[in-house]
C-alpha cells in the first residue's frame, strides 16, 4: 500500500479539501488501486527522454527554441489590453458575499 | 417536421428559402426536448430568451432576402463547461450551481456569429471528469438508443441531445475522449480537433494541456461545418494556433483512393469486445474497398497511455480547480467561522466524489517527494507516446481504430470502480496526450442495437484528411 490514511489527510490538507472519515477511507482504497495501476510506467526506462509539458508541435515552430516557439502568443502591452475589465457590479455578481466594491470573506486578521 | 434528418444545410436552406422559420425550428426542438428529455436528461438549462432573440434576427435576415451565414437558424446545444453570458453555467457541478458568466466562450460566440441558435446547456460529468455522465451533480444522462445505458462521457448530454434529435449539433469538450467516446456510444459523429485549433477562451478548465473543444453532429459534413466556424486563432487564448483553417467540405471532393491508413495492433488487443472488433474490421474492409491502402503501424507505448493520462490530467486539474474557493463565484458552505474552514468546507460540499478523487491524485502526484516519480515520469512517457505517432505518421495519412473497447455500458455498471471507468478511454486518451485530431464516426451496431464507433486519427492540424476519410466511409 502506497498511501496511508495519514498520507491522505496530508494531501487533503494541501488540496484544501475537508474530507469526512468515510471519504478518507474510500480515498485510501481508490488512490492505492489507481497508483498500483500507474506503477506500470516504471517498466519504461525514461532516463534519456525529455519531459513534455504541452503540445508545441506547430508547423514552422519546431526549429525555434524556448519562448521563441510561442512568439505568436505575444501582443503589445497596451492599456487595458484587448478589452476592458469587467465593471465591479458584474465582477461581483456571482460572489456568495460582497459589498459594492469587495468580495467578503470571514475575518482573517484579529485586531 | 422530421427532426431526425435535419442537418445543418437542410435547416439553413429551409429557413433561407422561407419553407420554415428559425423560430419554428427552435420551437420544434423545444417541443421535442419537452417530450423526450424528461427521461434522457440531456439538458441542464434552456436559454429560451437568447434562442428566440437569435431566431428572430435570422428570420429577419431571411425575410429581407439576405444570404444567411453558414449556420443560419441551426439549433445547437452547448456543453455546460462553456461559458455563456447571462446563461447559467454549472460544469455539471454543484460548486457552480448558481454561476452566471459575464462573458461568452469564443467557440459559442463564433457559432452565434455564424447564425446558430443556442437552445441551452447540455449535461456532463462534473468538470468533464467521467466517461458515463453519472458524475453530473444534477442528474445522469440516459442513452437515447437504450435508456438503461449510459450515453458515455463526459460530453454525454451533447451526444444524447444530437442522437435524440433535440439539437442539430452540439459542442463538447475532449480531454481524454469526452467527445469521441459519447459520440460512439450514442451513434453520432464526434470530432476532437488538434490541440490549439479551437480557442478555449471561456471553457471551464480541467487539464489545460489536454482540453479541446469540438463538435458532435449527425453527419461528418455537419461536424466539418461546425469546426470551420469555431476554428482559428483567438487573441484571447494564447494557446490557440495561428494556422489557416481550410474549407473542409470542399476537401470532400478529393478522392480517398490511394490514401494510406494505418492499423495498429495495440488497438485490437485484450479487452476489445468481439462485436466491436468485427464492426471495425468490416469498416476497414469498406475503406479498403474505397481504394485506401491499409498499412500496419506500431504504437508500442499505447498500454502506458491511461496511467500517463491520469497523472497529467489530475495534476493539472488539482491546479486549475484551486480557484473554486467560495469567494468569487463558487458555492460557499454555510456557518463557517474562519477563512480556512470556508475554503475546505465549500470545496468538500461543492465538488463531487470523482472531482475530489482526481484533485487528490493530482495533488499527490505533484507533492514533494512524489513529483519526479509520478508527474515528471508521466511527462516523459507523454513524449514517448507522441513519438509513437510521429513515427507512424511518417508512413500513413491517418490511423484507424475502434473509438471505445465496448458499446455503451449500463448505468451503475462501472460507477463503483474508478479504474474500470478510466479504462473506457483506453483508445481515446493517447490522441489528447499527443495533441493530434481524432473523429468518431458510427460503424454499425451490436446485436443489442447499440451503436459502435470507428475512430480516425490524423496528423497535427490535418483535420481535413480525417474528415475526408470519415465522410467517404459514411457515404460509401
Amino acid at each position: 500500500m502506497k498511501v496511508t490514511e495519514k498520507g491522505v489527510a496530508y494531501v487533503a490538507d494541501l488540496a484544501n479539501l475537508e474530507l469526512t472519515d468515510e471519504e478518507r477511507a474510500g480515498m485510501v482504497r481508490d488512490l492505492n488501486s489507481i497508483l498500483e495501476y500507474i506503477d506500470r510506467l516504471n517498466e519504461l526506462d525514461t532516463s534519456d527522454v525529455p519531459p513534455m509539458a504541452q503540445v508545441s508541435d506547430r508547423p514552422g515552430e519546431e526549429a525555434k527554441r524556448g519562448s521563441a516557439r510561442f512568439s505568436y502568443a505575444s501582443r503589445a502591452d497596451i492599456l487595458e489590453g484587448l478589452r476592458k475589465s469587467l465593471p465591479h457590479e458584474e465582477a461581483l455578481a456571482n460572489a456568495p458575499d460582497a459589498d459594492e466594491d469587495f468580495f467578503k470573506v470571514p475575518k482573517v486578521i484579529e485586531r | 417536421m422530421d427532426l431526425k434528418s435535419l442537418t445543418i444545410d437542410a435547416a439553413r436552406s429551409f429557413v433561407q428559402e422561407r419553407k420554415t422559420t428559425a423560430l419554428a425550428l427552435v420551437e420544434a426542438h423545444y417541443a421535442r426536448i419537452k417530450q423526450e428529455d424528461g427521461q434522457i436528461g440531456a439538458f441542464l438549462t434552456l436559454s429560451k430568451e437568447r434562442a428566440l432573440e437569435q431566431a428572430d434576427r435570422i428570420d429577419r435576415m431571411a425575410a429581407e432576402g439576405k444570404t444567411l451565414p453558414p449556420l443560419g437558424g441551426v439549433p445547437v446545444g452547448i456543453k455546460d463547461v462553456m461559458s455563456t453570458r447571462g446563461v447559467r453555467t454549472t460544469a455539471g457541478s454543484k460548486i457552480l450551481e448558481k454561476y452566471v458568466p459575464p462573458y461568452d466562450c469564443t467557440a459559442v460566440a463564433r457559432l452565434e456569429a455564424a447564425g446558430a441558435v443556442v437552445l441551452g446547456k447540455t449535461n456532463c460529468d462534473g468538470f468533464a471528469m467521467g466517461s458515463s455522465n453519472e458524475n453530473s451533480a444534477y442528474h445522469p444522462v440516459r442513452n437515447p438508443r437504450d435508456l438503461s445505458r449510459v450515453p458515455g462521457g463526459s460530453s454525454g448530454g451533447s451526444a444524447a441531445a444530437v442522437a435524440g434529435d433535440m439539437a442539430v449539433a452540439a459542442l463538447g469538450s475532449d480531454t481524454g475522449g469526452s467527445i469521441r467516446q459519447p459520440a460512439s456510444f450514442c451513434g453520432v459523429v464526434g470530432l476532437m480537433p488538434t490541440y490549439g485549433r479551437v480557442s478555449r477562451y471561456g471553457l471551464i478548465a480541467f487539464a489545460s494541456s489536454l482540453d479541446h473543444i469540438g463538435p458532435l453532429a449527425k453527419t461528418v459534413k455537419d461536424a466539418a461545418l461546425v469546426l470551420r466556424t469555431i476554428a482559428g486563432r483567438d487573441p484571447m487564448d494564447s494557446t490557440s494556433a495561428d494556422v489557416p483553417v481550410p474549407d473542409y467540405v470542399a476537401e470532400f471532393d478529393r478522392p480517398v483512393r490511394g490514401m494510406k491508413l494505418g492499423i495498429a495492433k495495440e488497438y485490437f488487443g485484450e479487452g476489445l469486445d468481439d462485436e466491436v472488433r468485427q464492426a471495425v474490421e468490416t469498416a476497414i474492409d469498406k475503406l479498403k474497398g474505397l481504394g485506401c491502402e491499409i498499412v500496419p503501424v506500431s504504437l508500442p507505448h499505447t498500454t502506458y497511455a491511461i496511467p500517463t493520462y491520469y497523472l497529467i490530467a489530475t495534476a493539472e486539474a488539482s491546479s486549475n480547480l484551486a480557484r473554486y474557493d467560495g469567494v468569487r463565484y463558487s458555492y460557499r458552505a454555510r456557518g463557517v467561522k474562519t477563512l480556512s474552514e470556508m475554503y475546505r468546507r465549500s470545496r468538500d460540499e461543492g465538488f463531487g466524489a470523482e472531482v475530489k478523487r482526481r484533485i487528490m491524485l493530482g495533488t499527490y502526484a505533484l507533492s514533494a517527494g512524489y513529483y519526479d516519480a509520478y508527474y515528471l515520469k508521466a511527462q516523459k512517457v507523454r513524449t514517448l507516446l507522441t513519438r509513437d505517432f510521429d513515427e507512424a505518421f511518417r508512413n500513413v495519412d491517418a490511423i484507424v481504430t475502434p473509438t471505445s473497447p465496448t458499446a455503451a455500458f449500463r448505468l451503475g455498471e462501472k460507477s463503483n470502480d474508478p479504474l474500470a471507468m478510466y479504462l473506457a478511454d483506453i483508445y481515446t486518451v493517447t490522441a489528447d496526450l499527443a495533441g493530434i485530431p481524432g473523429i468518431s464516426v458510427p460503424c454499425g451496431e451490436t446485436k443489442e442495437k447499440l451503436p459502435i464507433g470507428l475512430q480516425i486519427l490524423g496528423k497535427h492540424f490535418d483535420e481535413a484528411t480525417i474528415l475526408r476519410v470519415a465522410h467517404a466511409y459514411e457515404q460509401g
